[in-house]
């Protein structure tokens, strides 16, 4: 293979971003000296799970997350060919380099595997009972943790109690937990994910061997849940619009913005029973972001009601126009027993049948948790996570450290230590702190190299690609294949066809509106195209409104493609580049079968 | 012993007396499957035209007699029976039957007479799955009126003594008493498109999948190989185009109503190099081809068309099904199938090779 992508010693910062490299920790940044064994190593850009720049808090997530992936590749489970993922930022983007294992160390790994993993394999569920304990207990304990802002004397209880302790301990103390307890959580996030999607995977290939040439979507529809925890918030909002219909407060919910609505609601019988569900809904389910979980900037439901409430509002507009708003939830299991038993037919021999049950069956135990892990990590801890660290914003923008809370995430996580400690040397000694004199010039410097990073896109891969692509991760976590990567280096400029990821079959064509932030998703008209980077569950309510999706990053177990095969759309994944090729009220055609993605009319 | 048979007024223990394509049509009627209009001369009408003379006798003598190595011989007396054949008048109730049977037809299709028929041989021996040799006998196209119509059921009787059969009964050890055949019939189908669907993938058995072929016009360009048809490869189960091939389709059978017969012409630049299908239409002819098998029990090799002359999605037009013979027979030798974590195993050792 002579083709080659660019070394990342040769793609250089944007004008203004030359000082990139400190805003990250050192080992997460390609250093100078290692330059001959970093370009021996093929890395890709992960875009489909950070595709903005990272503030430096920010870079938390991706480092705590391929840590613990890793850890269970190579530590834990002892998978045989392949150990976890090496990772960088570059520029501003993150980028991923599987680590294989040498030929020679395979064999005896082999056992260690079989041991490990079977045992989680065969005893699946007792051990997801007790995730789920873990989980919602780690989340009980962030939830327990507060930051608030320095009292001007310690209290006298602690004095007659002879604590001993001050307030700013346990403000470092607290930081330091929340810190601990967002580590824990993704370490659990992996703890079931990379078997969930080996198992997945053993179903595919077996499919894919025995019905050569089967859709992707024909295994993914046949390995989905049906009652997935991810789809729950939405359905308690369908199931709000349905109870304001009901109770006869359906005019008073969408003639009014939230606040005035809860206050008329209050004034009656009906009203307040209504207010009581929606109280009842809110934990955890709005604890549900329209990011992905992975950014300091990214908003919850829980924090902004009124998102939900909007779309409640439009659910109910829809049940008043006798619109049945229910998921097709029978005609879902209906078709996925149909598709299961067709192929099923189709197998040669009873042994071919009994492999498919055996690993049809392995794949429906484990899939679940793939889909699910998602409410409880991305959204539901994460959500709590980022919540209490906006807390210790507040406190430190209170103290004078910051103009903006936001600010606070300009300093990688070590360095808030440093702030605590600022901060609570200041009001020990009685004199101000340095942080709010020294931090403003520092924040506006590294505000303007972020901002200047987000000036140009990642590039999709960095050095010279593996001939062909074998790492199971890399085709299991990223879809990526040795005709993705080969693609990327030919990528064509015919610019009125896009081709992506056949997520959700169907043809239409329509008017395309590009979305760039879900705080834009307002402007989605009945009837249109939405064209994004990348979609999250939480926009599930806008999917009644929209014809197709086309997205620029993410394959066919990505949340779009989830949604969209629900909602009966079509939908086009990993397109690379609909936003930037597609212009809002272009005339498209998105072919969800063949995952293609036609410019019939320039706007 | 009626000498002829509607599809639709058949019962299974009168298949025998339709031969492999009639019977296949009549019970394909009875399924409410979409095939076109027609009747059966039956093998009795065949049968009792070859006992009301000594006909039978002659011939019966005349083919055992062949030397089927000398090949000039085998010519001439195969000539030589299919003019015996040509030559002889019809029993009268034979006769009778059929004419009234076309009459009928012709009313059935909405026309007063002269409704243009496909006239084809369906013999006993033929159709059965490991003894194909479909395309043997012959197919008239485009017959109109009763006199001709009568006159091609007997080149189909004739038919049954082409060198090339005689030949290969003698090969395949089918004893030339056993050889009895039954004629078809059938309302003309103005194809706009037509082809083969198979319910199974023929290049690697794979019974999840359709492969159609199809071209402009008659099928008669798909089947006798003189155009590279379009290839479609379906997912049966999601009804969902795999793989489209289209081709550049010269020429194209099509009906000349005028002067009754079938004109071969070639296809116009512009349309050689489209599809012959829409996606809609591969669908549609996919969604009959599996309610085909399902009747069937079996996978099948489906001959059908686009009637130009019905609306859209009422223009499928089944023209015969058979049993597909190749992978149907073949037994399965897989490689052990590894299951449970051996499987998880070898899939994390080599996902590439598992995802081909």
């Amino acid at each position: 293979m002579s083709q080659k992508f660019v070394s990342p010693y040769d793609h250089h910062a944007p004008a203004g971003a030359e000082d990139w490299k400190a805003l990250y920790p050192y080992y997460m940044v390609f250093q100078d000296n290692l330059r001959e064994s970093e370009e021996a190593k093929f890395f890709f850009c992960d875009s489909q799970h950070w595709p903005n720049v990272f503030k430096p808090f920010d870079a938390i997530t991706v480092e705590f997350a391929v840590k613990c992936l890793g850890q269970y590749n190579t530590r834990q489970w002892l998978i045989p060919p392949a150990n976890g993922i090496d990772f960088k930022i570059h520029n501003g983007y993150c980028y991923m380099s599987p680590v294989g294992v040498s030929p020679e160390l395979i064999p005896d790994r082999v056992p260690q595997f079989l041991e490990r993993a079977g045992f989680y394999f065969q005893n699946w569920n007792d051990l997801l009972d007790n995730w789920h304990r873990k989980v919602k207990g780690v989340i009980d304990e962030m939830e327990s943790v507060t930051f608030e802002t320095l009292p001007e004397v310690v209290d006298i209880e602690w004095v007659k109690g002879g604590v001993g302790l001050d307030p700013t301990y346990h403000l470092i103390h607290n930081y330091n937990k929340m810190i601990d307890l967002c580590y824990k959580t993704w370490m659990y996030h992996f703890e079931f994910l990379n078997l969930g999607y080996a198992a997945y995977l053993d179903f595919f290939g077996f499919c894919k061997e025995s019905f050569p040439g089967i859709p992707d979507l024909s295994i993914a529809k046949m390995v989905q849940g049906i009652d997935v925890d991810l789809f729950r918030p939405d359905d308690e909002l369908r199931k709000l619009a349905k109870l304001a219909v009901e109770l006869g407060v359906a005019d008073t919910i969408r003639e009014n913005d939230l606040d005035g609505a809860l206050t008329a609601l209050a004034a009656t019988d009906a009203g307040r029973q209504w207010v009581a569900a929606w109280e009842a809904a809110k934990y955890p389910w709005f604890n549900f972001t329209t990011g992905n979980g992975f950014y300091s900037s990214d908003k919850y439901w829980i924090e902004h009601l009124h998102i939900p409430f909007g779309y409640v509002q439009d659910y109910t507009a829809k049940v008043v126009a006798g619109e049945n708003i229910d998921r097709p939830t029978e005609a879902i299991a209906a078709e996925r027993d149909r598709i299961t038993e067709e192929y099923r037919d189709s197998l040669p021999s009873e042994e071919a049948q009994a492999a498919f049950d055996g690993k049809l069956g392995l794949a429906r135990v484990v899939f679940p948790y793939v889909e699910n892990h998602n409410f409880y990590i991305e959204h539901w801890a994460m959500s709590v996570f980022w919540r209490k660290m906006r807390q210790l914003s507040d406190v430190l923008t209170d103290a004078g450290f910051f103009a903006d809370p936001q600010d606070m995430f300009y300093f990688r996580r070590e360095e808030i230590l440093n702030l605590l400690f600022d901060y609570g040397r200041g009001w020990a000694m009685g004199v101000p702190s340095i942080g709010p004199s020294y931090l403003p010039a520092e924040v506006a410097r590294r505000k303007k190299i972020v901002d200047a990073l987000a000036t140009a896109p990642p590039k999709p891969a960095f050095n010279e690609p593996p001939a062909v692509v074998t790492e199971p991760f890399t085709i299991m976590l990223w879809g990526i294949t040795t005709e993705s990567v080969q693609g990327w280096l030919s990528s064509s400029d015919n610019t009125n066809q896009l081709k992506g990821m056949a997520a959700s079959p169907g043809t239409v064509e329509g008017v395309a509106r590009v979305i760039y932030s879900p705080d834009d998703l307002g402007l989605l008209q009945d009837g249109e195209i939405l064209i994004t980077r990348v979609t999250a569950p939480s926009w599930a309510p806008v999917f009644g409104k929209i014809k197709a999706t086309v997205t620029d990053i993410g394959g066919m177990m990505s949340h779009a493609a989830i949604v969209c095969r629900e909602y009966g759309l079509p939908a086009v994944t990993g397109t690379g580049s609909a936003t930037t090729t597609i212009k809002t009220g272009d005339r498209i055609r998105v072919n969800g079968a063949m995952g293609e993605v036609t410019i019939l009319e320039a706007a | 012993m009626k000498p002829t048979l509607f599809f639709d007024e058949t019962t299974p223990a009168e298949y025998p007396v339709l031969g492999g394509k009639g019977a296949s049509l009549a019970s394909m009627s009875a399924a409410r499957l979409p095939v076109p209009v027609g009747f059966c001369v039956t093998t009795h009408a065949y049968s009792a035209f070859l006992h009301a003379s000594d006909l039978f006798d002659t011939i019966l003598g005349l083919v055992n007699g062949i030397d089927c190595t000398d090949i000039a011989g085998l010519d001439r007396q195969s000539a030589a029976i299919r003019q015996l054949l040509l030559d002889k008048p019809l029993p009268a109730d034979v006769d009778a039957a059929i004419r009234a049977s076309y009459r009928k037809l012709c009313s059935m299709a909405g026309m007063d007479a002269d409704l243009p028929v496909a006239v084809r041989s369906s013999a006993t021996a033929e159709d059965l799955p490991d003894a194909s040799f479909a395309g043997q006998q012959d197919t008239y196209l485009w017959v109109v009126g009763e006199d001709e119509v009568i006159d091609h059921v007997r080149r189909c009787w004739a038919s049954l003594y082409t060198s090339r059969a005689i030949n290969y009964r003698r090969n395949q050890g089918i004893p030339e008493d056993d050889v009895l055949m039954c004629v078809v019939v059938q309302k003309m189908v103005n194809a706009r498109t037509a082809g083969v669907a198979m319910t199974l993938n023929p290049t690697n058995g794979d019974r999840s999948k359709i492969v159609i072929d199809a071209s402009w016009g008659l099928g008669e360009a798909v089947v006798s190989g003189e155009v590279t048809p379009d290839h479609f490869l379906v997912d049966k189960v999601m009804l969902e185009i795999v793989k489209a091939t289209i081709h550049v389709k010269t020429i194209e059978h099509v009906p000349d109503r005028i002067n009754r017969r079938v004109l071969t012409r070639e296809v116009e630049a512009g349309r050689a190099e489209k599809p012959s299908l829409t996606e809609e239409e591969v669908k549609a002819v996919c969604r009959i081809a599996k309610t085909i098998e399902k009747h069937y029990g079996c996978p099948q090799d489906i001959e059908w068309a686009l009637d130009a002359d019905l609306p859209a999605g009422q223009n499928f037009t089944l023209l015969q099904s058979r049993p597909e013979t190749v992978w149907s027979q073949k037994k399965t030798t897989q490689t052990p199938i590894k299951t449970g974590m051996e499987g998880i195993l070898s899939t994390l050792m080599n996902p590439l090779a598992s995802k081909r």
